[in-house]
């Protein structure tokens, strides 16, 4: 066991996966000598070389709709897009191409590949690079969405991406990049793609949330208890796609009121995605409505009101209030 | 026969040598607009070398530093008639200023304000940040000119790396097939973030490139402000007359890409201190100073005048009320969605979430 932040966790999955497998090239910008904006593939340019490590052209659906074609034809490519509001470039080749060619080709042709991608909030960066898109692409058959908040999530699912035989659109919260270390195994282990973690027990409340918020998420289901005796349980959701439903509605059952927090916009996210799939299930275990703390229905905003806009300890807590109120 | 790299020769246009010394003699320009370009120029400057320490100290958030582009950026802008419009990237701060922009407006922007995002200066479009996204509404704006039989033209700006993106080439194809009144920048800065230009692409230039959509390619010193404004022109005569043009503009990028880059991972302290001595304000600068028309004297006056009109529009940037959470619901539709209601009146301090 080492102490690693989230950056390297991934540095080393990504690592051991290429001296395990040659079939596995990284296709980005600025990805090589520069080891990425983030340094996440920080000195594997210098392990691996240029043929394996390869700094594109500013390009991105060159890169999303090449690694379909590397990945169809036995690679197993691992393409990043510097941020994910630039990921709007390459949609086509995403949602329409990569996530389903196994479709198309009735089921003859596949694309085994890992499409990364930062995201999120809380850092100040200019427009366009702190969206959380996740539902957009949730809306398109074929992709798994895999959203680790932990050094040792991102490890395990980064290998599990790689080795899944299908498209992967892995989101890493830069917010949590460096934000703290934990205990991560030296050697490779993968997490299981499509089950969520229950990182608290609790009795009165579930809490579903995933990415960046967990943080705030586990700070504000710790005050309840030590100041008011509330247990709150959490799950952090993990993959968005697929969804762990049982997870969910197991939880659900027990403490009978629920509050969801994502980053992304409100309208139309995963949330309410969510709350649906608990309504058809479980609707009458519910003795509260299911309040949504989220991102408000607007582009993500400039730095200076960023943090009020983002679902914080405070907006939390009225919705903890009001749920427990119900 | 085959149509191969090596038989196109393309030639730089240049004006003035590193030394100072005019290489053409049909320099159509009075000493009052080489000064006023000279003046834009040292306004960039004193602007970006303050914007970076700012950012230094915390006070200011991501910047995109344009040192070493001034020419190019100003010499083109400095071309332009009050009607036409301007596309710009992130990098385009001399262009803005040119055009009018109010400082205080541009240290608001990297402020994080949501009013830094309202535009100021006349026919300029809003700063664009995914790399050659603005290309195409340059497009669409010439369009517009030539639908509207209105007497101006688009300038978009790009830099090496954007040529890369679809949009730079889709652009340039509708321009050349229904005859838009568009002149494309390209500053080839040499780097793209830490992409240098041959990694970016495989053509000798970016002027030729505009050959493969049949319009007009024209290659330019762009650390030379008196080719570049010379060269706009002609491009702006042109594009009105139906034959939109790309220029490339051969310049270099002095700084880092952004504050949060850092060079030293990807580039060599030898080609910075090369391109150093070619540096754009010194150029024109000893051009002045051997006609007779500038000496240092003026020449520290003017970098203290600037310095005096930084300094002031950062206090007033300073002193401008911050943003409000209440206002990130304006300006997203014309009338706010009762979705929009709702969540405003919730974020204006309600219990509910
Ligand atoms: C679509 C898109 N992809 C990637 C980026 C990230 N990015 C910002 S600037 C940049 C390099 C741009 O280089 P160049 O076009 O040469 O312009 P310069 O910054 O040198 O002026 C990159 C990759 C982006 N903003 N938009």
């Amino acid at each position: 066991m080492t102490m690693m932040t989230i950056v390297q966790a991934i540095n080393q999955a990504l690592e051991s996966e290429m001296e395990k497998d040659e079939r596995i090239i990284l296709l980005g910008e600025d990805i090589g000598k520069n080891g990425g904006v983030f340094r996440v593939t920080d000195r594997l340019f210098e392990k691996f070389g240029e043929r394996r490590v390869v700094d594109t052209p500013i390009a991105e659906s060159a890169i999303i709709g090449a690694a379909v074609g590397m990945a169809a034809r036995g690679l197993r490519p691992i393409a990043e897009i510097q941020f994910m509001g630039f990921v709007f470039e390459a949609m086509d080749q995403l949602v329409a191409q990569a996530a389903r060619l196994r479709f198309r080709s009735g089921g003859t042709q596949t694309a085994p590949m890992v499409i990364r991608v930062p995201y999120g909030g809380g850092i100040r960066a200019p427009e366009l690079h702190s969206d959380s898109l996740e539902s957009v692409f949730a809306h398109s058959p074929g992709l798994k969405i895999v959203m680790p908040s932990s050094p040792y999530d991102a490890k395990g699912l980064l290998i599990a991406a790689m080795r899944d035989p299908d498209p992967v659109l892995f989101l890493e919260p830069m917010k949590l990049y460096r934000a703290f270390q934990e205990e991560v195994p030296e050697e490779e282990y993968t997490v299981e793609i499509g089950k969520a973690n229950k990182l608290r027990e609790g009795e009165d409340l579930t809490i579903i949330t995933w990415g960046p918020p967990v943080y705030t998420v586990k700070a504000v289901a710790e005050k309840w208890w030590t100041e008011k005796g509330v247990s709150i349980e959490i799950i952090d959701l993990r993959t968005v796609a697929p969804l762990d439903i049982e997870t969910i509605i197991a939880s659900v059952e027990k403490t009978e009121h629920v509050i969801i927090v994502h980053e992304a916009v409100k309208t139309g996210g995963i949330g309410a995605e969510i709350a649906a799939v608990i309504s058809e299930k479980a609707l009458y275990s519910l003795a509260a409505p299911i309040l949504r703390v989220a991102g408000y229905d607007t582009p993500y905003p400039t730095a200076m009101v960023e943090e009020e806009w983002l679902p914080n300890e405070k907006r939390i807590n009225a919705a903890i209030t009001a749920v427990l109120e119900e | 026969m085959w149509i191969e790299q090596n038989q196109l020769d393309i030639k730089t246009i240049k004006y003035i040598d590193e030394k100072g010394k005019a290489l053409q003699t049909d320099i159509s320009l009075s000493e009052q607009q080489l000064l006023e370009m000279y003046k834009g120029m040292v306004k960039a400057r004193v602007f970006d070398v303050r914007a970076m320490k700012l950012q230094r100290q915390g006070r200011i958030g991501t910047y995109a530093p344009l040192q070493g582009q001034e020419a190019a950026q100003i010499g083109s802008a400095y071309a332009t008639g009050e009607k036409d419009w301007i596309y710009p990237s992130y990098r385009e701060i001399g262009v803005s200023i040119m055009k009018g922009m109010p400082m205080e407006r541009l240290f608001m922007y990297t402020m994080g304000h949501l009013e830094g995002l309202a535009q100021h200066a006349a026919n300029v479009f809003p700063v664009q940040i995914i790399i050659g996204a603005q290309y195409l509404h340059a497009v669409g704006g010439a369009w517009a000119s030539q639908y509207q039989k209105e007497d101006s033209v688009a300038v978009a700006y790009i830099g090496d790396g954007g040529t890369s993106e679809g949009d730079f080439h889709e652009a340039l194809n509708f321009a050349g097939v229904y005859k838009l009144p568009i002149v494309f920048v390209v500053q080839n800065n040499q780097w793209a973030i830490s992409v240098p230009f041959e990694k970016q692409t495989a053509s000798k230039t970016i002027a030729q490139k505009a050959l493969a959509y049949g319009i007009t390619g024209v290659r330019v010193d762009g650390n030379d402000v008196v080719a570049m404004y010379m060269t706009m022109k002609q491009a702006i005569e042109k594009a009105k007359a139906g034959e939109p043009v790309l220029i490339e503009a051969v310049t270099f990028r002095q700084g880092p890409h952004t504050t949060a880059d850092d060079p030293t991972k990807y580039r060599l302290p030898d080609e910075e201190s090369e391109w150093g001595e070619k540096d754009p304000l010194v150029r024109i600068k000893k051009y002045l100073t051997e006609s007779g028309s500038w000496n240092e004297e003026k020449d520290q006056q003017l970098f203290d005048e600037m310095a005096e009109l930084v300094t002031q529009a950062f206090t007033k940037a300073q002193s401008e009320e911050p943003s409000q959470l209440t206002d990130v619901f304006e300006h997203i539709y014309k009338e706010k969605t009762p979705q929009l209601v709702e969540q405003q009146v919730q974020a204006e301090g309600e219990k509910r979430p």
